[in-house]
C-alpha cells in the first residue's frame, strides 16, 4: 500500500515534523500523538496545580496551631489535592502514554476511533476548567475525595462545593470511559500481523487491563455520583439518614470504584517500569507470561477488596475476614511482579540513566507502600491506623513513590521519542535525588505521625504531643519536591526545544515504537511491520552474534551516548518521513471540530446545573443544561454524518 | 491497513483487516454494553439494598414500612406485562429489519425500523402514563427511598429506549432516503446490539422490581 519512494535525504536543519501548525490544528486534531501531547502537558499542569495545594496543606501545618489558611480552606485544599492529582494529573499523564506509546507499540497508525480520542481529551479539558475553577474561587469541594454521605447532602453542605465533586468528576469520568472503549478496542484489534496477544508489548498489556478496570470501575462512580447529584440537585432520598438512606450505600459503591481506581492508577507503571528495566539492563523481561497473568490477577482480584477501606465501619467479623483475605491475597501477585523485575536486572549490564534510576527507586519505594498496605488488610491493625497520617503515609509511598516515581521513568524514557530530543540527564539525576530525599523527608515521617495519633484531614494541632518536629520535616521535605519538580519542568522545556537528538533508538529498546524516527511521522509507519517476536528490535542482533543471551545487543553498553554529543550530530528526522501521508498514499482521517464542540455541550449540560443550587440571577441559568443536551444531540447527528471518517 | 475506516468495511465484509476480524465498532458496542451491564448494575444493586427500608408508602407491592405502617402497593403488574411485551415484540422487529437490510429490503427495512422504534415508542407512552400515575398516587422522586430508586432506575432505562428510538428513527430515515443499502448493514446490526440490551435489561428490572415481592 506504501510506495518505495527513495529519495536522496539532503541535510535538512532540525525542524517539526508535523505539517500543519497553529492553534486550530491543535484544537481540531485527531492524530493521536498530538492528543498525547496535548495530555501530556495538561497533566503536567495540574501536576504543578495539585502541587501547590499540597504545599498549602503542608505550610498549615509546618507549625502547630497554625493559621496560615482557615479550616474551611484546608478542607478544600486537601480534597481537591486529591482530586487534582488522582483525576486532572496521573490518570492524564497515564492516558498521555496509552495515547502516544501504545500505536506505536502495536503497530497501528491510530487509535480505532481517533474522533473518539479528541473526545475524551476535550471532554477532560473542560472538566479539569470546572475542577479548577472552583479551587481558585475558593468553592472546591470540601469533603475528602472520598465524600463520605451524609457529609455532602445539601442540609449539610448547602454551597456549590459539593457540586463541583459531583460534576466535575462526572465529566471526568466520562471521559475515562470513552477513552477505555477506545483503548480496548485499538489493543484488540489494532495489532500489527504477527503480534499476537502474548507478543504484545508489556506496557500495552498492562494498559489493556487498566482499561477494562476503567469501563467497569467508573461505571459504578458514575451512578454513585448521579445518585449524589439526585440527592443535591432533585430532593431523592439515597443517602440521607434522616429519610432512610444509609450513608454505607455510598461507601460501598464509592469503594466499588475507589479500590480498582488504584489500580488504575498504578497498573500502566507496571508496564512502564517493565520496558524501562529490560531496556536498561540489556535484559528480556523476566517471566513475561507470570508479569501478564499477575497484572490479571491483580485486576480481577481489585474488585473483590473495597471494604478493606471500611474495616472501621463494623461490617462484622466475615466480611472482615474476607476483604483481609483478600486484600492480603493481592500480595502475591505484585511481589511475583516485584521479584520479576529484579531478577531482570540480575546479570544484565545496568545502564543508570535517569530513567533507570527512577525505575529502581520506584522498587524500593513501592514495596515500601506495599508493605504498609499488607498492614493495612490486617483488620485490627488496621483499625488503629484508620483516619491517621499512617494512611496518608502508605498512599503516598504507592502514590508518590509508586505511581510518580514511575511517571518520571516513563516520561525520561518516552520523552525522545515524544519531541525527538533527549532530556538532559545532569538535571535529571538532580531531580532524582532531590526527588528521592524529598519524598522520604515529606512522607516517611508520618507513619511515626500516624502511630503517634496524629489524624489525617485535621487543620492543626497542638504544640505538646510531640508531634512538632516531624511535621516540619514533613513540610520541609515538601518544599524540596516543590523545588526538584521546578528542575523536572525546566528541563522538559528546555529538552523539548534544545535537548541532543535522540535519533530513532536512543535507548536500544525492544519495541516498535523505537523502529520508527522520532518523532514520528503523521502515519507512524511507513509500512505496517510485521511481528515476529515480544522484542522485534532486538532479534536480530541475538542471531548476528551467537553466544549473546537473546536480546542482547553486540554494541558495548558504555559507548551508548547519554545526551552526548555523538547522537545529537544524527539526522532529524529524515526526509523520507517528512513526507506527507497523502504522498505515501496513506489514508489518515481529517481533522475534526465536533469533538470539541461535542465535549463543550457535555461541559453544558452538566456544569450548569452548578447555578441550580446558587442563589440571584445565576439560578436560572440551570436551563443552559437543556442548550447542553441539543448541542450535544446536533454534535452527534454532525459526528455521525461527518464526511471522511 | 491499520486505519479502519468503517466505509471500507461495511463495503467488504469478508475481509475484516482488524486483529481479531471483529468489526472495530461492533468490539466498541460490546465493550460499552460492559460498561453499561456495570451503569445498570449499580442502579439494581441500590434498588435492592434499599428494598423494604423506605420510612413512608407508597410502597411497589403492599405492605408495611419499616416504621411499621401499612401501605398501599403502587405496582400495576398487568399493565406493566403488557409493556414489557411491546418492548419485547420490539426486538422480533430489531431483527426482521436487520434481515431486510442484509437482503437488500428496503420496503422491509423502511417498515421495521419504524415499527420497531414504534413500539419502543408506545413503551415509553406506557412508562409516561405509569410516572404520571404514580405522580398522582403521591409517589416521586422524593417521597421514600423507593421512590428514588424506582424512578432513577427505571427512568434511566427510559432514557435509553429514548436514544435507541431517535437512533433507530434516524437508520429508518437513511432506509427512506435509500442510503442504507445491505454495505452498510453493520450499522443496524451495531444499533440491534444496542437494542436489544436495552430488551434484556428491562427483563431483569421488571422481575426484580416488579414481579419479585
Amino acid at each position: 500500500m506504501a510506495s518505495t519512494a527513495t529519495v536522496a535525504a539532503p541535510h535538512a536543519p532540525a525542524a517539526a515534523p508535523h505539517t500543519e501548525t497553529g492553534v486550530w490544528s491543535w484544537i481540531t486534531t485527531v492524530d493521536h500523538k498530538r492528543i498525547g501531547i496535548l495530555y501530556f502537558f495538561s497533566s503536567i499542569f495540574y501536576f504543578l496545580v495539585g502541587g501547590i495545594e499540597a504545599l498549602f496543606i503542608r505550610t498549615q501545618l509546618i507549625v502547630p496551631e497554625n493559621n496560615f489558611i482557615s479550616a474551611d480552606l484546608y478542607n478544600q485544599m486537601f480534597t481537591q489535592h486529591a482530586l487534582t492529582m488522582i483525576f486532572l494529573a496521573l490518570m492524564p499523564l497515564t492516558a498521555a502514554f496509552f495515547n502516544y506509546i501504545v500505536p506505536l507499540q502495536i503497530g497501528a497508525r491510530d487509535v480505532a476511533f481517533p474522533r473518539l480520542n479528541a473526545l475524551s481529551y476535550w471532554v477532560y479539558f473542560f472538566g479539569g476548567l470546572m475542577l479548577l475553577f472552583a479551587a481558585v474561587t475558593k468553592m472546591a469541594p470540601n469533603v475528602g475525595w472520598f465524600a463520605y454521605a451524609p457529609i455532602t447532602e445539601r442540609q449539610y453542605n448547602p454551597g456549590p462545593n459539593v457540586d463541583f465533586y459531583v460534576l466535575g468528576l462526572q465529566i471526568v469520568g466520562l471521559s475515562s470511559i470513552l477513552a477505555g472503549i477506545n483503548f480496548i478496542v485499538t489493543i484488540l484489534n489494532m495489532r500489527a500481523p504477527g503480534m499476537r496477544l502474548m507478543r504484545m508489548p508489556i506496557f500495552t498489556w498492562m494498559v489493556l487491563i487498566t482499561q477494562v478496570l476503567i469501563v467497569t470501575a467508573m461505571a459504578v462512580f458514575t451512578i454513585a455520583i448521579t445518585q449524589l447529584m439526585f440527592d443535591r440537585m432533585f430532593g431523592t432520598t439515597f443517602f440521607d439518614p434522616a429519610r432512610g438512606g444509609d450513608p454505607l450505600v455510598w461507601q460501598h459503591l464509592f469503594w466499588m470504584f475507589g479500590h480498582p481506581e488504584v489500580y488504575i492508577l498504578i497498573i500502566p507503571i507496571f508496564g512502564m517500569i517493565s520496558e524501562v528495566i529490560p531496556t536498561f539492563s540489556r535484559k528480556p523481561l523476566f517471566g513475561y507470561n507470570v508479569m501478564v497473568f499477575a497484572s490479571v490477577l491483580i485486576g480481577w482480584l481489585g474488585w473483590g477488596v473495597w471494604s478493606h477501606h471500611m474495616f472501621a465501619v463494623g461490617l462484622g467479623p466475615i466480611a472482615d475476614a474476607f476483604f483481609a483475605l483478600s486484600t492480603m491475597l493481592i500480595a502475591i501477585p505484585t511481589g511475583i511482579k516485584i521479584f520479576n523485575w529484579i531478577g531482570t536486572m540480575w546479570g544484565g549490564s545496568i545502564r543508570f540513566t535517569t530513567s533507570m534510576l527512577f525505575a529502581v527507586a520506584f522498587i524500593a519505594m513501592f514495596t515500601l507502600g506495599g508493605i504498609s498496605g499488607v498492614m493495612h488488610s490486617v483488620a485490627p491493625s488496621d483499625l488503629q491506623q484508620t483516619d491517621t497520617y499512617f494512611v496518608v503515609a502508605h498512599i503516598h509511598y504507592v502514590f508518590f513513590g509508586g505511581t510518580v516515581l514511575g511517571l518520571f521513568a516513563g516520561i525520561y524514557f518516552w520523552f525522545p521519542k515524544l519531541f525527538g530530543r533527549l532530556m538532559d540527564e545532569k538535571l535529571g539525576k538532580i531531580h532524582w535525588v532531590g526527588t528521592m530525599v524529598g519524598m522520604n523527608l515529606a512522607f516517611f515521617p508520618m507513619h511515626y505521625l500516624g502511630m503517634y495519633g496524629q489524624p489525617r484531614r485535621t487543620f492543626t494541632y497542638p504544640g505538646d504531643l510531640g508531634w512538632n518536629w516531624m511535621n516540619l520535616m514533613s513540610t520541609l521535605g515538601a518544599y524540596l519536591l516543590a523545588l526538584v519538580t521546578g528542575v523536572f519542568v525546566w528541563n522538559v522545556i528546555r529538552s523539548a526545544r534544545k535537548g541532543a537528538i535522540a535519533g530513532d533508538n536512543p535507548w536500544g529498546a525492544a519495541t516498535l515504537e523505537w523502529s520508527i524516527p522520532s518523532p514520528p511521522p503523521v502515519y507512524n509507519f511507513r509500512e505496517i511491520p510485521i511481528v515476529h517476536s515480544r522484542m522485534p528490535l532486538w532479534e536480530e542482533d541475538a542471531s548476528k552474534e551467537p553466544g549473546i543471551p537473546h536480546g542482547k545487543v553486540a554494541e558495548d553498553v558504555n559507548a551508548i551516548t547519554v545526551g552526548g554529543t555523538q547522537v545529537g550530530e544524527m539526522e532529524y528526522p529524515d526526509a523520507e518521513s517528512k513526507m506527507s501521508a497523502h504522498d505515501l498514499g496513506i489514508h489518515l482521517p481529517p481533522p475534526s471540530y465536533w469533538p470539541i464542540i461535542l465535549a463543550f455541550g457535555i461541559l453544558l449540560v452538566f456544569g450548569s446545573l452548578i447555578f441550580r443550587n446558587l442563589d440571584g440571577a445565576l439560578h436560572n441559568l440551570w436551563y443552559l443544561s437543556v442548550a447542553g443536551v441539543l448541542l450535544v444531540a446536533v454534535s452527534i447527528f454532525k459526528w455521525a454524518f461527518e464526511p471522511g471518517h | 491497513m491499520s486505519i479502519v475506516n468503517a466505509a471500507d468495511h461495511a463495503a467488504n465484509p469478508a475481509h475484516l483487516d482488524t486483529s481479531t476480524g471483529l468489526d472495530n465498532r461492533k468490539m466498541a458496542f460490546w465493550t460499552f454494553i460492559g460498561s453499561e451491564c456495570l451503569l445498570f448494575g449499580s442502579l439494581i444493586a441500590t434498588y435492592l439494598a434499599y428494598k423494604g427500608r423506605s420510612l413512608v408508602g407508597p410502597l411497589p407491592h403492599a405492605g408495611r414500612t419499616l416504621t411499621g405502617q401499612q401501605a398501599e402497593g403502587i405496582l400495576d403488574i398487568p399493565l406493566t406485562s403488557l409493556s414489557t411485551f411491546v418492548l419485547l415484540m420490539s426486538s422480533l422487529g430489531m431483527v426482521l429489519a436487520l434481515a431486510a437490510v442484509q437482503r437488500a429490503d428496503r420496503k422491509g427495512a423502511i417498515t421495521w425500523l419504524f415499527a420497531t422504534a414504534g413500539l419502543g415508542l408506545v413503551f415509553l407512552g406506557f412508562q409516561a402514563y405509569e410516572f404520571n400515575h404514580f405522580y398522582h398516587a403521591g409517589l416521586t422522586l422524593q417521597t421514600n427511598l423507593f421512590g428514588s430508586t424506582f424512578f432513577l432506575l427505571t427512568g434511566f432505562h427510559g432514557a435509553h429506549v429514548l436514544v435507541g428510538v431517535i437512533y433507530l428513527g434516524t437508520l429508518g430515515m437513511l432506509a427512506v432516503k435509500n442510503q442504507l443499502g445491505p454495505e452498510r448493514s453493520m450499522s443496524v446490526e451495531i444499533a440491534g446490539l444496542y437494542w436489544h440490551f436495552v430488551d434484556v435489561i428491562w427483563i431483569v428490572i421488571f422481575a426484580l422490581v416488579y414481579l419479585i415481592k
